[in-house]
């Protein structure tokens, strides 16, 4: 009772303190999470699904201050794309590009107050989809609150990717973003992200992706250490279309990444990946969910952490594979280089089948460097410290790997090799 | 060249004397060959002399042209000219053997107060010694020993030796794991960078890899000491007599 009790006044407290923005065609939508959310109440500490993360600092009424860092240019930013840049969680005309590009009609959530628009059909929709068996009101207070975000609707292969590029320059910002993407059929996008939103972000991102549509996404998370983020990706996939998304985190003391991807056409392809390093105060969640739905279809999960000075990690992977999703090819893998005794990591694989033609697998490990790759590193001149990264560079490679453009794959060693190269013994 | 004076090593988990007095010079310009049962410390003796953890020097000393190796880091052993070729070279999935090698020769390099080679330079001459040894482009573009067979792994070892060019060179049961064709190729590699100023350390069981790699010195070593020092013709005696024999005549 008491848990309950003060669930209620935590949620209470939260939605107070926010406003609901009005008018146009995601008032419905809106409306209907507000409820939702009040009914559900915000995720707490005794939560099963939230039993390895703390959701309090996600989830509280006060804002928690970050100190703003100044990374200097950010990732991605010497690739030719179309640049969208919001400051704090607010959009910034000035820096960035004209919203124009072949095979993509990009608008504003903020400023698309039509009361017909075709993310009627997407916003909020993909996220209640995502609610059940297991539920996600950090989604779901987005989706009534969210104060801008992008509105992609692809229909063609578009030529260049779109680069949302974050910015957190205020130390008590509280942003909430909501991205709908929709990819018609045939149709093909990349979107990157970069960047951290603000001190404290809550970002959602529902994805639909139509037959043989492709959508591919890397996303770096900023090397901020003092902010949090609470993120979801809502994806559902139609017939033969691919969803490929990578996410690289450095630092940050509070990172909850879920990602609930649905395929629902047979032949579909889903791959989620991400790589993280933290050092000391640092906390970091993924929390995958797919849900195969389909014949035929090939999902994969490739998470690895890099973890040192008392460093947290924590992987909750589950493959659903419901009745009759014959051929399904399900692979999960999950692991952490501990770099010191401090450090830990916290895996909950599953696995949940109804169909009796299926290959799914899963593995999840923990481990230090390999000392005798290191003499042998070490024995033909390579010093310590260099052979460390490259060995830990080595580890994070099938994850890093699963990003498809040699250019963004890159971009993302090098900014792992940095990060290394600062955090040595 | 290598300067090894009643070097004694234990074990350093256990109680265990592994060498218990080692003496050998090598001179530069020459192969020593150390042959011996097992068990006897051969393979220790060339770890300890690399630094690999684990072992405890309890008493003596090996100088590299008069410079402490039992003071200096791994890396510092191979900067200042030493090098092992590995019994069981190692696997290393994602590292690249290219990345790893061009890594190697530049870090060595730094070390030593000398510019570091230039990609194209790297390329072209790893390309002239990977051709010598018959390491295929592949073989290049691979993880390090990921997949190798058995006599590729020994030849992308003579490739590392290759291309660091280092003084004193350690050849730690080379032969084991090849057949007749492999280790031909293997010791063809080491003899064309026999030179003036390089010194080798042959370690094998057999007499066989001495055929094609023929040694100015060989010294049996039995229970943590060499036992007898000779010119070639030791090893002939190995092979007819068996260890056995020898050790019963030193005894």
């Amino acid at each position: 009772m008491a848990e309950a009790a003060l669930q209620q006044t935590a949620t209470d407290a939260r939605l107070a303190s926010l406003t609901l923005p009005t008018g146009g065609w995601s008032e419905a939508a809106r409306a209907d999470a507000l409820s939702r959310v009040k009914s559900m109440g915000l995720p707490h500490r005794r939560d099963e699904y939230w039993k390895y993360t703390r959701p309090d600092t996600l989830t509280q009424a006060d804002v928690i201050s970050a100190a703003v860092f100044d990374e200097g240019t950010p990732i991605f930013n010497d690739i030719d794309s179309l640049k969208i840049v919001f400051v704090d969680g607010v959009f910034d005309e000035a820096a960035s590009d004209d919203l124009s590009l072949e095979g993509v009609s990009i608008e504003r959530l903020a400023t698309s107050l039509a009361d017909i628009h075709w993310a009627r059909d997407l916003y909020g929709v993909l996220e209640t989809r995502g609610q059940t068996p297991v539920q996600r009101p950090l989604a779901t207070l987005n989706t009534a609150f969210a104060t801008d975000g992008v509105l992609l609707h692809v229909t063609g292969k578009v030529s260049k990717p779109i680069n949302l590029q974050y910015q957190h320059k205020s130390e008590c910002s509280d942003a909430f973003l909501h991205h709908v993407i929709r990819v018609d059929a045939g149709a093909e996008v990349t979107l990157l992200e970069a960047g951290p939103a603000a001190a404290r972000f809550n970002k959602v991102m529902e994805v639909d992706i139509a037959d043989t549509g492709v959508f591919h996404h890397v996303r770096a998370q900023g090397r901020d250490h003092e902010r949090r983020a609470a993120t979801h990706i809502f994806a559902r996939l139609g017939q033969e279309s691919t969803f490929k998304s990578f996410t690289l985190t450095k630092n940050g003391v509070m990172t909850r990444n879920e990602c609930v991807i649905e395929l629902t056409g047979d032949d579909a392809i889903a791959h989620v990946a991400g790589a993280c390093v933290g050092d000391g105060d640092f906390h970091h969640d993924d929390t995958v969910f797919i849900t195969h739905d389909a014949v035929n279809c090939e999902s994969r999960q490739v998470f690895k952490k890099v973890l040192r000075n008392g460093a947290t990690g924590v992987f909750q992977g589950k493959i659903l594979v419901k009745p009759g999703a014959q051929k399904t090819d399900g692979y999960q893998i999950s692991q952490s280089l501990l770099l010191d005794d401090d450090s830990q990591f916290l895996a909950k694989p599953e696995l949940e089948i109804y169909a009796d033609d299926v290959a799914c697998s899963h593995g999840s490990t923990s481990g230090a460097i390999d000392e005798t790759a290191l003499f042998y590193l070490r024995s033909r001149g390579v010093p310590q410290d260099q052979a460390t990264d490259l060995l830990t560079l080595a580890f994070l490679a099938e994850a890093v790997d699963e990003i498809e453009d040699e250019e963004l794959r890159t971009e993302i060693v090098d900014r792992l090799s940095g990060w290394l190269e600062r955090h040595r013994n | 060249m290598l300067s090894i004076k009643n070097l004694s090593v234990k074990l350093e988990e256990e109680d265990k004397q592994i060498l218990k007095g080692v003496d050998l010079e090598i001179e530069a310009g020459k192969v020593h060959a150390i042959m011996g049962p097992n068990g006897s410390g051969k393979s220790t003796l060339s770890y300890v002399l690399s630094g690999k953890d684990g072992y405890e020097v309890t008493d003596g000393s090996a100088y590299l042209e008069g410079e402490d190796v039992l003071e200096m880091e791994p890396e510092e052993r191979a900067a200042a000219g030493l090098f092992l070729a590995f019994q069981y070279p190692v696997e290393i999935p994602g590292v690249g053997n290219m990345t790893f090698l061009r890594t190697a020769v530049n870090a060595q390099r730094k070390a030593r107060g000398e510019e570091e080679m230039s990609a194209a330079d790297f390329l072209k001459a790893i390309r002239a010694k990977a051709k010598e040894l018959k390491v295929d482009a592949d073989m290049l573009k691979r993880p390090v020993n990921v997949g190798f067979s058995g006599g590729e792994k020994k030849r992308n070892e003579i490739l590392q030796m290759a291309m660091l060019e280092p003084k004193m060179c350690i050849l730690d049961e080379t032969d084991s794991g090849l057949d007749v064709d492999a280790m031909k190729l293997v010791a063809e590699g080491v003899n064309a960078l026999r030179s003036e100023g390089r010194g080798f350390l042959v370690i094998t069981h057999y007499q066989r890899l001495l055929d094609h790699i023929k040694p100015d010195v060989v010294h049996i070593m039995a229970d943590g000491k060499i036992v007898k020092t000779g010119g070639p013709d030791l090893a002939l005696e190995v092979e007819h007599n068996g260890y056995a024999g020898i050790l019963s005549e030193v005894a």
